[in-house]
């Protein structure tokens, strides 16, 4: 009974590569979270976390103070004919979608998994497959409450300074501790959807280039164990809200879960090459266009709770870059060759067209041109060596990393992807930091 | 998953009314098992009376129930122990505001430890009368509401921890053990009449009240799945349950460890 931080010596992100001792605080009501924000000092910053769905460490605070805000998921005001919701920071997209659907309305967009929070979506202006049509969630975010550690309370709106270094400001501008935000009409809860195969990575850009003015969502998977004339083979589905279906909501429970740890080598080289190439067989079986419910065709991976641990002790990494139109193309074939080079491919990797909307924060992540996320396993300094490698090409090409994703980048590559960290700067909370920004800002 | 059957909205094919089998009054609204059965109860689309201390947390939680499809909520600050013995009167205003009860869950309860309650006589008192005495008169109105009309259901918070005296918490396990009896009475009394009464013992659950111990393993259950066997309880199974049921099996066994080998233990 020390308070109400508990120390928590295995903290860790979704990557479950940094493990470090925390002490953590469990707010049940929103009243109790002014107290927590203003114990945090510079001396002895803090963080608020969610569901830990981002995968280094901007969501670690090492050795130091964090307020889980999962918590604190109540729906404050929903207006089932207008799509506003105003909900506590911690409610989960998963729990929203539950009220939201029913009624006709949708997220403005969604990433690839349900179980992370409304703080979490606004502090990394997270993005979805419709992202082309939609841009990011910030951009439908109407009004944010960030609770300062000087004991400030900011309701701030879009145009305040303050709001867009909140939105995509990796919860480092204040305590989010209420999102509002405008949901987007939906006729139903299916999509219609169809596959197109590419045999080489250059007819991606082609491809996805055609179907995103006739698709809100289009996302393409790529197997990355494939080099020479079938290097960056892949499926990329699209697909359009259905107009006649019912609005049932998803079912809340995973179908299934990993209970433990896999051994490290379950997903060595060779099972890698096995699962992408059955999965490609799978998908090019499909013939046509198909109907599926919202759940598998967004959230996919959703499906197998805790799937990070089928990467074993070490944990993963995750590489997510995009680069501009003008060196997408080019830059996306040499990433690809070099991890094909490598040997170390990964079982997901995901290409995708950002489109041209400005971006709402000042460190958001998309900006125009393609990006291709991949997870790496925990193999220590070869991993690191091959994304350093990575690095070089992004750098070279003009694009940047997404903080999310990331556990180990450079100062220098984050400020080289980021020109507007040092007007970002200006907005920091000096009580708030996290593992990730220390090492960046360094 | 062909989703072109049909184009009616869910909600558009439930009436807006009350539904008759569904009123229910949680008293102790605020602890996190509570939240969990309320919100089961919101996507029911039932009508609820929130019962606590704190008027601003009741009304929050009542926003984000009825969001989430609770056709009416209404919240009732007050201290359960001290307003114990006008239950009666109370439980029928609760019921005038929905028209009928159905449901009576009784959750509030107060942990402290048998540390304080060996030292401080006003602490033994308190675990006392916040789990046993004051929580019997809660049952007792609403036994008395349940008979009369014949069906509807009690549902109390009892603890594993009232299965067997312990040295750690036996002030506390003495109070809840004593509800799980009164309530079994109850349901003894109920028999035949349509309207039940349960009284159900959780085990170790993760919740601000267990906050400080060291948490995690097989034997820890969450909120949300005592929850669910709150709700559960209100309609099925016998008086006494255990959520998750797996403790009964548990408590078995250390019910029928002998005195002489269970002195030896710090449990």
């Amino acid at each position: 009974m020390t308070g109400p931080f508990h120390p928590d010596s295995t903290l860790t992100s979704w990557g479950r590569v940094i493990r470090a001792p925390h002490r953590v605080a469990r707010p049940r009501f929103g009243d109790e979270v002014a107290d927590l924000v203003t114990a945090f000092s510079p001396e002895q910053p803090g963080l608020a976390i969610g569901l830990r769905r981002s995968y280094g460490d901007s969501n670690l605070n090492p050795d130091g103070r964090v307020i889980d805000m999962t918590a604190l998921d109540r729906i404050i005001a929903f207006d089932p004919a207008t799509g506003v919701m105003r909900a506590e920071a911690g409610l989960s997209l998963s729990q929203a979608l539950q009220v939201l659907v029913p009624a006709g309305w949708f997220l403005p967009t969604t990433p690839g998994s349900r179980f992370v929070t409304l703080g979490g979506a606004v502090a990394n202006d997270v993005h979805g497959k419709n992202h082309h049509a939609a841009g990011t969630f910030g951009a439908s975010v109407t009004r944010l409450m960030v609770l300062r550690t000087d004991g400030s309370a900011r309701e701030i709106a879009p145009g305040d300074p303050l709001f867009h270094a909140t939105i995509g400001g990796l919860g480092l501008t204040g305590v989010i501790a209420w999102v509002e935000f405008r949901a987007t009409p939906i006729p139903s809860a299916y999509l219609d959807g169809e596959d197109a195969e590419f045999t080489r990575v250059e007819d991606y850009f082609d491809i996805a280039a055609e179907k995103k003015t006739s698709f809100e969502h289009t996302m393409a998977w790529v197997d990355c164990s494939k080099s020479g004339s079938q290097l960056g083979r892949g499926i990329l589905s699209s697909a359009n809200w259905y107009a006649h279906g019912t609005l049932e909501p998803h079912r809340e429970q995973p179908r299934r879960k990993v209970p433990v740890e896999a051994p490290g080598f379950a997903l060595n080289a060779l099972t890698v090459r096995a699962f992408n190439s059955v999965r490609h067989e799978l998908k090019s079986m499909r013939t046509g266009p198909y109907r599926t419910h919202y759940e598998p065709f967004l959230y996919p991976l959703d499906g197998i709770a805790n799937w990070n641990r089928l990467y074993g002790a070490k944990g993963f990494y995750q590489y997510q870059c995009v680069l501009p139109p003008a060196t997408a193309r080019d830059g996306t074939v040499e990433l690809l060759r070099t991890i094909a080079a490598s040997g170390q491919g990964s079982p997901l990797a995901v290409l995708k067209d950002f489109g041209a909307n400005p971006p709402v924060g000042m460190l958001s992540f998309p900006m125009e041109g393609t990006t291709l996320a991949l997870d790496f396993r925990n193999q220590g300094s070869r991993t690191l060596d091959l994304m350093a490698d990575l690095d070089r090409i992004v750098l070279q090409a003009g694009g940047r990393l997404y903080p999310a994703k990331d556990g180990r980048i450079s100062a220098q590559m984050f400020r080289a992807g980021f020109p507007k960290w040092q007007d970002f700067r200006a907005y920091i909370d000096p009580g708030l930091s996290s593992g990730f920004w220390r090492r960046v800002s360094a | 998953m062909d989703g072109s059957v049909g184009t009616v909205q869910p909600q558009s094919e439930i009436s807006q009314g009350v539904k008759a089998s569904n009123r229910v009054v949680i008293l102790g609204a605020l602890s996190a098992i509570a939240m969990a059965t309320a919100r089961i109860y919101a996507k029911e689309r039932a009508a609820l009376v929130l019962v606590g201390r704190n008027e601003d947390r009741l009304k929050a939680l009542a926003a984000d129930l009825k969001a989430r499809g609770a056709v009416q909520v209404h919240v009732a600050a007050m201290d359960l122990e001290a307003e114990a013995a006008r239950a009666e009167q109370h439980l029928g205003d609760w019921s005038a505001l929905m028209g009928g009860v159905d449901h009576v869950h009784v959750v509030y309860g107060y942990l402290g430890t048998q540390a304080g309650a060996s030292a401080e006589p006003a602490e033994l008192s308190r675990i006392v009368t916040s789990n046993f005495t004051s929580a019997v008169h809660w049952c007792e109105a609403t036994a008395n509401v349940l008979r009369k009309q014949t069906h509807g259901s009690l549902v109390a918070v009892s603890s594993v921890a009232g299965d067997r005296g312990r040295q750690s918490n036996y002030a506390y396990g003495a109070a809840k053990g004593g509800i799980a009896l009164f309530v079994q009475g109850i349901a003894h009394s109920l028999a035949g009449t349509g309207a039940r009464a349960v009284a159900v013992k959780p085990g170790f659950v993760d919740t601000p009240m267990t906050d400080g111990l060291k948490k995690g393993g097989a034997m820890w259950a969450t909120a949300d799945q005592v929850g669910k066997a709150l709700r559960k309880a209100a309609d099925t199974g016998g008086p006494i349950q255990y959520a998750p049921g797996k403790w009964r099996l548990v408590m078995a066994i250390i019910r029928s460890v002998p005195a002489f080998v269970f002195h030896k233990t710090k449990l």
